[in-house]
């Protein structure tokens, strides 16, 4: 990709993104206290989690795993020594007055993410706790907390700004997303907010030697609003640098509503977070003998398993990345493929199983469709069972009911027509009726036959053969 | 009656658990020195009661039958724990530090909390919330600090033990000051789980008593691996009672070069010199080590110490526990409302340095550098212990003083830790025994031992208590 696609108005949009990612670990960061999404307000809180004078810290192993996952997917270094700092700050729902997290010693550093035209260098992973919840809204006189997000578990990804566009900055995102969900990392839901990110965003003249001053945007809360966000941050910087003004480093909070960005705070006052080394930690060593062991534990990594697939299923490179694209899709393939053609099955997962998922903004888990009624059908449609516009109404009923496909033919009497006898028997009987475009098609108008193969399908109601129609209807009219 | 002679009598039933509780619970109805901030009464006698119904189960615990004090910045559960804060006048842990744990399971019954110093900031017991302690000896001057009032209630033979912490010599200043005994363990050596933390990189709980052996006895009790502390270390058990009959060998030990230069008290020198004589004639080799760097110490000390202070009480804002001030306009004002009202000034001056010193633009130049002095400061022991096996100097500069010297200078109160405060930087256990009788007051010696050398402080202790008396001296 040349760099000037990436110019808006001729200036050059540079932005770095900042993941926040909430790690699937059975209990918090720092205490014993399960780590669960949707329960009731302050049911999942230890007295660590409350902050309660004299309780401590104790690091939870297996955060530490999905970090160094992380950091393997992404060829990073992982940090031989971590060290967790306290950055102080007072709020209501940080019930410490200060969060534990990593500065300096961070346990992922220096990453690859692999887009389709470049890569995006990451600075660091860190892991940190998650504050509580402080709600506004439920009463008139009083704001109230719920500390079940309070401890739990984060990885922040922080990439360098190596990211020129709003639609590079989806990439990127969707490609965090896919790692994080393939290996487990985290369930990477935006909506519940497991995944979060803000972005900064600066734009400078395509030959200039410095960045311009940036702004943050923080809690883009999906990958549309990311778009959105930065799209409109761009046209506000390049909307003031053009008439003479100057950007302000400042953060800037994202309304969805109105899609726009508004100042949250300027740069004066910025929080001086006086960070320092958490006393209550100490440094924690990673052996190669843990980070291989993570390693032996890990599942196969998206770009293995394309190109495996590629080699056992004989999937083209499209199809492959498509399947791939996340490890639900994946894993349905694998085991529709145990029972039926792979390659058909690759097809219709493709075409007419992705359709149905995008219309009804589904996921598969979530749907009615599993290996075993999805695999019925695409062996009734490898075998000639049922015609390939059948099975798509076929696809449809299994959508809404979670039968059988075999059940389905059967009880509508779906099945083909291939019998060469009865099949003719019907095409006399349509030519005969139709004595007036069978002379026409005679005598030269030969679009007319594709209206005779219509309407033996109507007869049947679709349930002909094409092949066996098409052969049979040539024989009687010539 | 000292430890061994109470534990001896419970263990024989010339004493029940009961009648040595109902004694010590007269004491401390009739105490005038302000030592309790509470005493519990029909919970320590049931306690008493079931270790006496189950006696055969009990007689062989470290403590069995031993009434003691816990300071009050040990969290107990369901028991106001007051850290001497206004802040925390009402606060009741949910759950027992696991050193009060580790006391109860040793078959000692707690009798009350001990008064100290707030959040364990002050070397006089004068910044309590609860109004200051008296020392025994002498109701004019200070029991010393933080652990003032645990030290003071040892002191006047309330209790035979008592639990202490010590960050930059709040257990053996005042141990030294009441003519005890006291024992700042290896930092790690005892859980900090529950303990109300002031500095955790230096804070570690420790022992009280007359002599060596209720020392030994305690640590026995307190100290445990702890799951629950990630500082905690991971060692093989020693049973520190039954080390002290262990013949010491002839050790070298530590003189400091030019000790007199770092303003040392006439009484308190002259004690330290008799105390020499005595480790010499115990077959002891003195060897002479300089150790310039010792002042730099306090210097280091009173920059980490506030800045993590500063961030441990954070959580201290009037939304979850503790004290909440009636003004709530709004958030802002609910913070500093809360925490105008619910500190005292020590407490506020250390936030403030403390916050002041890990900010931005500062943070080089104090926080790190002080880092820096600490390291010195840990290797200059390394290099000393290469020839020597422990280190001996006088535990405080001087004898006790009169109550509001702090006012008047507080950087003399603070220069009060100069000898104490090294140990702590260093995590390095120390000891503090009565080495001396002055003006009618007591005087302190002090033992630096090597990491994890708590048997050999106290074997030596016990040695020296052997042929001394002053441990015996009684207000």
């Amino acid at each position: 990709m040349a760099q000037n696609d990436t110019l808006v108005n001729g200036w050059q949009p540079v932005i770095g993104l900042e993941v926040h990612v909430q790690l699937l670990t059975n209990t918090k960061l720092f205490s014993p206290a399960k780590n669960k999404f949707g329960q009731d307000a302050n049911t999942l809180v230890d007295f660590i989690d409350m902050g309660l004078p004299g309780v401590l810290p104790v690091l939870n192993e297996g955060a530490m795993k999905q970090g160094i996952k992380f950091g393997l997917a992404t060829s990073a270094k992982i940090a031989k020594t971590m060290i967790f700092d306290r950055k102080n700050y007072f709020y209501p729902d940080l019930p410490k007055g200060y969060q534990i997290t990593q500065l300096h010693f961070p346990i992922v550093k220096d990453g690859i993410v692999k887009l389709e035209d470049k890569e995006i260098r990451i600075h660091q992973a860190h892991l940190e706790e998650d504050a509580g919840k402080s709600m506004h809204d439920q009463y008139d006189d009083k704001s109230v907390i719920d500390l079940n997000r309070s401890g739990v578990p984060l990885l922040e990804i922080v990439s360098e700004p190596d990211i020129r566009s709003s639609s590079e900055a989806v990439e990127y995102l969707k490609k965090i997303h896919q790692i994080i969900t393939y290996l487990d990392i985290s369930d990477g839901n935006m909506s519940q907010g497991s995944m979060r990110c803000d972005a900064n965003v600066s734009i400078m003249r395509p030959d200039s030697a410095e960045y311009g001053t940036r702004a943050e945007i923080k809690n883009i809360n999906s990958f549309k609003f990311v778009e959105k966000a930065i799209n409109f941050e761009i046209k506000r910087q390049i909307k003031i640098l053009e008439s003479d003004g100057v950007v302000e480093q400042e953060t800037r909070l994202y309304d969805a509503n109105k899609d726009e960005t508004r100042s949250m705070r300027t740069k004066e006052f910025a929080n001086d977070y006086r960070y320092f080394p958490c006393p209550d930690l100490v440094p924690t060593n990673i052996s190669e003998d843990f980070i291989n062991q993570v390693k032996e534990e890990m599942e196969e990594l998206p770009e293995e398993k394309e190109a495996r697939f590629i080699k056992e299923y004989e999937l083209d490179v499209y199809e492959s990345k498509v399947i791939c694209s996340n490890k639900e899709t994946a894993k349905f393939f694998e085991q529709v493929s145990v029972k039926t053609d792979s390659s058909l099955a690759a097809k219709w997962i493709i075409g007419e199983l992705n359709a149905l998922l995008n219309k009804y903004e589904m996921t598969l888990p979530n749907s009615k469709i599993n290996a075993d009624n999805f695999s019925s059908l695409i062996q009734k449609i490898k075998d000639g069972t049922i015609s390939g516009k059948i099975a798509k109404d076929v696809l449809e009923e299994i959508w809404n009911t979670g039968l059988d496909a075999n059940e389905i033919i059967s009880s509508k009497g779906l099945e083909q027509i291939s019998d060469e006898s009865e099949l003719e028997e019907i095409a006399k009987n349509i030519l005969q009726n139709n004595s007036k475009q069978v002379d026409a098609y005679k005598s030269g108008k030969d679009k007319l036959f594709g209206f005779f193969v219509g309407q033996v399908m109507k007869e049947t109601q679709g349930k002909a053969n094409p092949q066996a129609i098409n052969e049979i209807l040539k024989k009687l009219l010539n | 009656m000292n430890f061994k002679q109470q534990r001896d009598a419970f263990r024989e039933r010339k004493i029940s658990a009961k009648e040595a509780v109902q004694n010590a619970l007269e004491r401390v109805k009739a105490d005038q020195n302000n030592i309790f901030i509470n005493h519990f009464e029909t919970e320590a006698l049931n306690i008493a009661e079931e270790i006496d119904n189950n006696f055969e189960n009990f007689k062989g615990l470290p403590l069995s039958g031993v009434p003691i004090a816990h300071k009050d910045i040990f969290c107990t559960k369901n028991i106001t724990t007051t850290c001497g804060s206004k802040m925390l006048e009402n606060f009741k842990p949910p759950y027992d530090s696991t050193v009060v744990e580790n006391c109860n399971n040793a078959g000692s019954i707690m009798i009350g909390k001990t008064n100290m110093d707030e959040f364990a900031m002050g070397s006089s017991n004068e910044t309590s919330y609860f109004g200051p302690v008296d020392n025994p000896w002498n109701k004019k001057l200070v029991p010393g600090g933080s652990s003032g009032g645990a030290a003071a209630c040892v002191a006047a033979n309330i209790t035979s033990i008592s639990t202490g912490t010590d960050t930059g010599g709040s257990i053996r200043q005042p141990a030294a000051l009441c003519g005890i005994t006291g024992l700042k363990p290896t930092y790690g050596l005892v859980s900090r789980w529950g303990m109300i933390a002031f500095c955790s990189s230096m804070d570690q709980a420790g022992p009280f008593s007359k002599d060596a052996f209720g020392c030994a006895a305690l640590l026995d009790a307190m100290s445990s691996f702890d799951i629950k502390d990630s500082t905690c270390s991971q060692r093989k058990e020693i049973n520190y009672e039954r080390c002290l009959d262990e013949d010491t060998k002839s050790l070298k030990i530590g003189v400091i070069k030019n000790l007199e230069s770092f303003g040392i008290s006439d009484s308190v020198l002259k004690a330290y010199e008799a105390s020499l004589t005595i480790l010499e004639s115990l077959g002891h080799k003195l060897i002479e080590v300089d150790f310039s760097e010792l002042s730099s110490g306090i210097c280091s000390y009173y920059v980490i110490a506030p800045a993590e202070c500063s961030s441990n009480l954070s959580r201290f804002d009037g939304v979850k526990f503790g004290h909440r001030t009636n003004k709530q306009q709004d958030i802002s004002e609910l913070y500093m409302s809360t925490r105008a009202e619910g500190f005292g000034d020590e407490v506020k001056k250390r936030i403030l340095i403390g916050t002041h010193v890990l900010s931005a633009g500062f943070y080089d130049a104090y926080y790190l550098k002080a880092q820096k002095v600490r390291r010195m400061i840990k290797n200059k022991f390394e290099e000393m212990y290469k020839d020597v096996d422990l280190i001996f100097m006088p535990t405080t500069l001087d004898q006790a003083f009169e109550k509001n010297r702090q006012s008047e200078d507080p950087n003399r109160m603070y220069k009060e830790d100069l000898l104490t405060i090294p140990a702590n930087l260093a995590g390095l256990p120390a000891i503090s025994f009565p080495n001396g009788f002055q003006n009618g007051l007591p005087t302190g010696g002090q033992l630096i031992g090597n990491y994890f050398q708590e048997d050999l402080l106290l074997q030596l202790t016990n040695k020296i208590q052997e042929v001394t008396d002053w441990h015996k001296m009684t207000p």
